[in-house]
């Protein structure tokens, strides 16, 4: 057997054995989602519906969040927490795209798998079917998973009653900090994290619920701008 | 505008936004400042979330047993315990909490 081969055998199991068990941590916090949104006042269905369709885990959570929080009257702000969110899946897809490869419903399909676990598995292998297998072993395999805990929890908290006798709510703050701990790697982001959650525990006696979270929003767009607190990458003009 | 309709107009936006990377040509993202403020942009928003779902209740701040159970999810997190770890032990702390009285 020739080594290149070898290597292909090899990246192609770490690419399956990542996926299976990124697909069985990830389904399981599905729960907590389906729960969640049901005790912010969703229906059943609209929680299956924003898994089923809206399928990203981070603008999921920050749309039911701020639904609890503010309720109907929250609602714009509640989209635009979503959206914004849904913004890296931009740049996720523009990385997968060559991974992917050519035709419309292949890419299509690709498309709606896009999230952060279906990238980062695929983009730790090496070969071209090592990520390819990572991309839609994980992305179909959480689909799967994902939709059918939502259902779950969704149906568990509808018959509980009150969220926060369980703690659903502190659950919700602990789920975004789970998702953005990872991220916290450098002082860049560490600043700005830190930055937009001063300041919108500081608006929140201020402006409507759902509000706040978007003015934070713009720290990462001036220190973004700037580069501040950043290294200086060498091609870029100063 | 009724619940359902923000369920669909927010999952319509993300399901556009996956599949716009698939049609932006890969040359937008090698510009550092677009690729550095997608980046920036989630860890803001998740942070700005992170301080409202614990301080906030409406329009007001409350220190509650939300407190105590992010800091718990916080320690695991630094033991690198998994998501779901994190995320049933702080809702556990904050139940516990409540039923015991020690915080609302």
């Amino acid at each position: 057997m020739k080594e290149t081969v070898g290597d292909e055998t090899v990246d192609v199991r770490r690419a399956w054995r990542d996926s299976i068990g990124v697909v069985v941590a990830t389904s399981t916090y599905g729960v907590s989602f389906g729960a969640l949104a049901v005790a912010s006042g969703l229906g059943v269905w609209q929680t299956c519906v924003l898994s089923l369709v809206m399928f990203t885990g981070g603008s999921q959570f920050a749309f039911v969040g701020i639904i609890g929080a503010g309720g109907l009257a929250a609602a714009p702000s509640a989209i635009a927490s979503a959206a914004l969110l849904g913004v890296r899946n931009i740049a996720y897809g523009m990385r997968m795209s060559p991974v992917i490869g050519r035709g419309a419903p292949r890419r299509l399909s690709a498309a709606h798998f896009t999230i952060d676990e279906s990238t980062a598995v695929s983009l730790a292998r090496f070969t071209a079917r090592g990520r390819t297998i990572g991309f839609w072993a994980t992305g179909v395999g959480i689909y799967l998973g994902w939709n059918l805990s939502t259902l779950v929890g969704a149906l568990l908290g509808d018959v509980l009653g009150d969220p926060r006798a369980y703690g659903f709510d502190a659950a919700a703050a602990a789920a975004f900090l789970a998702l953005l701990w990872p991220r916290l790697r450098s002082r860049q982001p560490i600043a700005v994290g830190v930055a937009a959650a001063v300041v919108a525990t500081a608006l929140t006696p201020v402006l409507m619920p759902g509000v706040p979270v978007l003015v934070a929003a713009l720290v990462a767009i001036v220190v973004g701008w700037g580069n501040w607190l950043g290294r200086q990458t060498p091609e870029e003009p100063s | 505008m009724t619940l359902w309709t923000a369920v669909l107009i927010a999952s319509a936006i993300c399901v556009v936004f996956k599949a716009l990377g698939y049609l932006i040509p890969p040359k937008v993202l090698e510009a550092p400042r677009v690729a550095r403020i997608a980046d920036l942009l989630t860890v803001a928003l998740l942070a700005a979330l992170v301080a409202v779902q614990t301080l906030g209740a409406g329009q007001s701040l409350h220190l509650d047993a939300r407190v105590p159970a992010l800091l718990v999810g916080a320690g695991l997190l630094l033991l690198r315990a998994p998501f779901i770890v994190v995320v049933v032990a702080a809702a556990l702390t904050a139940a516990a909490l409540r039923y015991v009285g020690w915080a609302t």
